[in-house]
C-alpha cells in the first residue's frame, strides 16, 4: 500500500513537467486581487474581467515566440496585513507582470514586494495618489482620488448641497485619501464638510446617519468597501433619510444595486466606465458570464457590468502590450517598456505620465435606478 | 435636545438587546464550564449564513425561522459534543484553545461556502419595515428588540430557579464534581446550556441582521467580541449582569458616536471634533477599568479558593 501512494506522489509530480513540456512556452501574469473579506465582492469582479480578456486572448507573441499566458492568483484578502504574504507568493511565483489591485491600502502594502524583485505593477482601480509615487515599478491604469474628489465636490456642488458629511473607515488609505480630496474641493467651492470615521467590522450605521441627519447635511459621501456601502444604502434607507448617497468607484457594484433596489434612496456614485461605451465588450461580457456559472455567481448573480470588470480587461491587454514591447518575459525588461505603452481600451485611451499614472481627465457620474435595479448614466464630468 | 439624543438612545437599547443576547450564551458557559467559549460569537454569524441560505432554497419563512433556530442550537450541541466535552478534563487552557478553533473553523467553512462574498440577509416582513417613533425613523425591529430580549431573560430566570433542570445548572455552576457526586447527569447539563446559549445567539443573529442585513464570515467577530465584553462588565456568570452590561455598553457606544453633534448642537463645542472615531475605544477602556477597578464585574460572585 505505501509502495504504491508514493508511486501515485512521484507520477503527480511529475505530472505538471510533462504537461509542460509539450506545451508551448507560459508567461505568467499575477493577479493580485482580494477575494475575500470587505472587498472581496469587488476583486471578484476585477478579476473576472481579467479572466475575460484571458480567455479572448490566451496567447502573446513575445519577440517570435508564441507564449501562453497564464494568470496566477493571489488574495490579499483586503487588508494590508494579508497583502504582503499574497505579494511575496507572486514574486515567488516568478511572474513577469502583476496586475492588481482593487483598494489602494493593499496596493501600498504589497508595492515595497514587487519593487524588490523588480516586477511592474499595473494598478486596476487603485486611486490613492500614493500608489505609484515615488517608485518606478506601479503604473496604473485609472484616474486619482485628487481628481475623483474635486469631481464629486463639483456634483455635490451641482445639487445645491451646502453641508457634506464624510464617513470613512479608520485606517483605510483609500477612504481616508478620498474623503481628505472631497474635503478640500468641497470647502474651496465654500461648502461646510462634518467628518466621521467608523472602525472595521462595524455594521451599525444609523448613528452615524443621525449625525447627519442632526448637522443638517445635504449630502452623505461614503467612499467605503462594498460590504460596508451596502449596509449604509440599507439602513439609510430604513431611517427615510432624505440626503443622497454619494460614492467613489468602489460603490459601482451590482451588489449596491441589489441593496437599493425597490428602497427610496438615491445613490449617486463617479466610475471608470459605463454599460454601453463599448457594445462588443458588453455582449461579450455578458455572453461569458452567462455560459459560466462559476464567473456568474462572482459577479454577485446578475451579467450586470461593474466598471472594476472592464479595468480588469483594460489592465490584461495593457500588461500584453507591455510584453510585446519588452520582447522578453523578463520583468525588468516589461518595466522599462510600460511608461511608453498606449493602448485604446474599451474604458478609453491608456497612456502613462512620468509617475506611471494613466493621462485621465473624465469621469462618469451614475445613479441607481431604484424601480428597475439598473445603473443609469447622469453625466460625463471633468475638471478643469 | 431630547430629539437629537433620542435615535441614538433608541440605536444603544436596540443593539444592546441584540449584544445581551450573545452574552447570555457567554455567561452561562463561564458559570458551568469555567470556559469562555469564543466560538460563541461565530455561531451567532453561522445562524446568520443559515437564514441566508435556508430562505434563499425557497422554504418559506415560517418554517426556515424555526428550522434555523433548530439548526444553530444544534450546532452549539455539536460543538460541545466534539471539541469540548473529549477535554473535560484536560487543562482549562486546552478547552479554551480548542474554541478558538472551533472559531476559526466556523469562520472558513463559511468562508468557503460563500467564498468571501458578503450575503443579503433576507427580509423578515413586518419586523423589517420602517416606522416612526418619536420623531425617529426606525426599522420596528429596534423597538421590538429590547421587549423580546426582556421576555426571553425572564424565560430563563424561570427556567433556571423553577425548574430541575435549572436547579442542576445551578447546582454544577457551584461545584462541579460534587454535583457530579450527588446524581446529576453533568453531560446532559452542559449540553442543555449549549443549546439554550447557542438558540438564544439564534434569536439575536435573526434581530441583529435584520437591522444590519450584510453577513460575512468575520460577521460574528464583533459582536461576540462587545458581547463578551458585556458578560464581563456584568459579572461573568450572572445573567442579569449580561443582560445589563450589554445594553449599558449597547447605549454608551452609540451615544459616544454622536456625542459630537449633542454636544455641537447644545453649544459645548464650537465645531466638531469627530469624538465617533472612538466608540470601539471607549467599549474595550471601559472592559480594561472594569477589570482593573471591580475585577469581578457588576454582578460577579466573589471567587474564593477551593482548597
Amino acid at each position: 500500500m505505501k509502495k504504491f501512494l508514493s508511486l501515485l506522489l512521484v507520477v503527480a509530480l511529475l505530472l505538471p513537467c510533462i504537461a509542460l513540456a509539450e506545451d508551448m512556452p507560459v508567461v505568467k501574469i499575477g493577479v493580485f486581487e482580494p477575494a475575500s473579506g470587505d472587498s472581496g465582492a469587488g476583486g471578484k469582479q476585477e478579476t473576472l474581467g481579467m479572466q475575460y480578456a484571458n480567455q479572448e486572448t490566451p496567447t502573446v507573441t513575445i519577440g517570435d515566440t508564441e507564449y501562453k499566458v497564464e494568470l496566477v492568483y493571489a488574495d490579499n484578502g483586503s487588508t494590508p496585513d494579508k497583502a504582503p504574504s499574497a505579494a511575496q507568493q507572486l514574486v515567488s511565483q516568478q511572474v513577469s507582470v502583476v496586475l492588481g489591485s482593487y483598494g489602494s491600502g493593499v496596493s501600498i502594502a504589497g508595492s515595497q514586494y514587487f519593487a524588490d524583485a523588480n516586477i511592474p505593477v499595473i494598478g486596476v482601480t487603485c486611486t490613492n495618489p500614493q500608489v505609484t509615487l515615488g517608485n518606478d515599478h506601479y503604473f496604473r491604469i485609472c484616474f486619482l482620488d485628487p481628481f475623483q474628489g474635486t469631481v464629486l465636490a463639483n456634483y455635490a456642488k451641482s445639487l445645491g448641497a451646502t453641508t457634506a458629511y464624510c464617513l470613512a473607515e479608520l485606517g483605510n488609505d483609500y477612504d481616508v485619501g478620498l474623503v481628505n480630496y472631497f474635503q478640500q474641493a468641497f470647502e474651496a467651492l465654500g461648502g461646510m464638510v462634518i467628518t466621521d470615521t467608523f472602525p472595521t467590522g462595524n455594521s451599525d450605521f444609523t448613528s452615524y446617519l443621525n449625525n447627519a441627519v442632526n448637522y443638517g447635511a445635504e449630502v452623505f459621501f461614503c467612499p467605503v468597501s462594498i460590504a460596508y456601502s451596502t449596509q449604509i444604502v440599507e439602513q439609510a434607507a430604513a431611517q427615510g433619510v432624505t440626503f443622497p448617497i454619494l460614492g467613489g468607484d468602489t460603490l459601482d457594484s451590482n451588489v449596491v444595486v441589489n441593496a437599493a433596489k425597490g428602497k427610496n434612496i438615491k445613490v449617486i456614485i463617479t466610475t471608470f466606465y459605463q454599460e454601453g461605451a463599448n457594445t462588443a465588450f458588453d455582449e461579450g461580457f455578458k455572453a461569458w458570464l452567462n455560459s459560466d456559472s462559476e464567473a456568474m455567481t462572482n459577479n454577485g448573480g446578475n451579467d450586470m457590468i461593474s466598471a472594476v470588470s472592464a479595468m480588469g480587461y483594460d489592465a490584461y491587454y495593457t500588461a500584453l502590450e507591455a510584453l510585446k514591447a519588452a520582447g522578453t518575459t523578463d520583468s525588468a525588461a516589461i518595466k522599462a517598456a510600460l511608461p511608453a505603452v498606449t493602448l485604446t481600451g474599451v474604458s478609453g485611451l491608456i497612456s502613462f505620465d512620468e509617475n506611471g499614472d494613466a493621462i485621465r481627465t473624465s469621469a462618469y457620474v451614475k445613479t441607481v435606478n431604484t424601480e428597475t435595479g439598473d445603473w443609469e448614466f447622469v453625466a460625463e464630468q471633468s475638471v478643469d | 435636545m431630547w430629539n437629537t439624543v433620542f435615535p441614538y438612545l433608541l440605536s444603544g437599547i436596540s443593539v444592546g438587546g441584540q449584544y445581551a443576547l450573545i452574552a447570555i450564551g457567554y455567561t452561562m458557559v463561564y458559570g458551568i464550564l469555567r470556559l469562555i467559549n469564543f466560538a460563541h460569537g461565530d455561531v451567532f454569524m453561522v445562524a446568520g449564513i443559515l437564514m441566508v441560505y435556508i430562505c434563499a432554497s425557497g422554504i418559506p419563512l415560517y418554517a426556515s425561522i424555526p428550522l434555523v433556530l433548530a439548526a444553530t442550537a444544534f450546532i452549539g450541541f455539536l460543538i460541545e459534543r466534539v471539541a469540548y466535552k473529549p477535554l473535560r478534563s484536560a487543562p482549562r487552557m486546552s478547552v479554551m484553545i480548542s474554541a478558538i478553533g472551533v472559531s476559526y473553523t466556523l469562520q472558513n467553512l463559511v468562508l468557503y461556502v460563500t467564498g468571501g462574498l458578503n450575503q443579503i440577509y433576507p427580509t423578515i416582513p413586518w419586523i423589517s419595515d420602517s416606522i416612526s417613533i418619536l420623531g425617529a425613523t426606525t426599522k420596528r425591529v429596534t423597538v421590538i428588540t429590547p421587549f423580546l430580549t426582556l421576555i426571553l431573560v425572564v424565560a430563563l430566570v424561570l427556567l433556571i430557579n423553577r425548574t430541575k433542570i435549572g436547579m442542576a445548572m445551578r447546582a454544577v455552576s457551584k461545584d462541579f464534581e460534587t454535583s457530579q457526586l450527588m446524581g446529576i447527569k453533568i453531560n446532559t447539563v452542559i449540553s442543555t446550556t449549549f443549546v439554550i446559549g447557542s438558540f438564544l445567539a439564534g434569536v439575536g443573529s435573526m434581530l441583529y441582521f435584520t437591522n444590519y442585513t450584510t453577513v460575512i464570515q468575520t460577521s460574528g467577530a464583533m459582536p461576540g467580541l462587545k458581547a463578551f465584553v458585556a458578560a464581563v462588565f456584568g459579572g461573568i456568570g450572572s445573567i442579569p449582569g449580561a443582560v445589563i452590561g450589554a445594553f449599558i455598553i449597547g447605549i454608551m457606544e452609540n451615544i459616544i458616536k454622536g456625542l459630537d453633534v449633542i454636544l455641537f448642537k447644545s453649544g459645548i463645542l464650537a465645531r466638531p471634533v469627530g469624538l465617533a472615531t472612538f466608540s470601539d475605544a471607549f467599549t474595550f477602556a471601559l472592559l480594561i477599568i472594569i477589570l482593573v477597578v471591580k475585577p469581578t464585574g457588576l454582578f460577579g460572585e466573589k471567587t474564593t479558593d477551593k482548597v
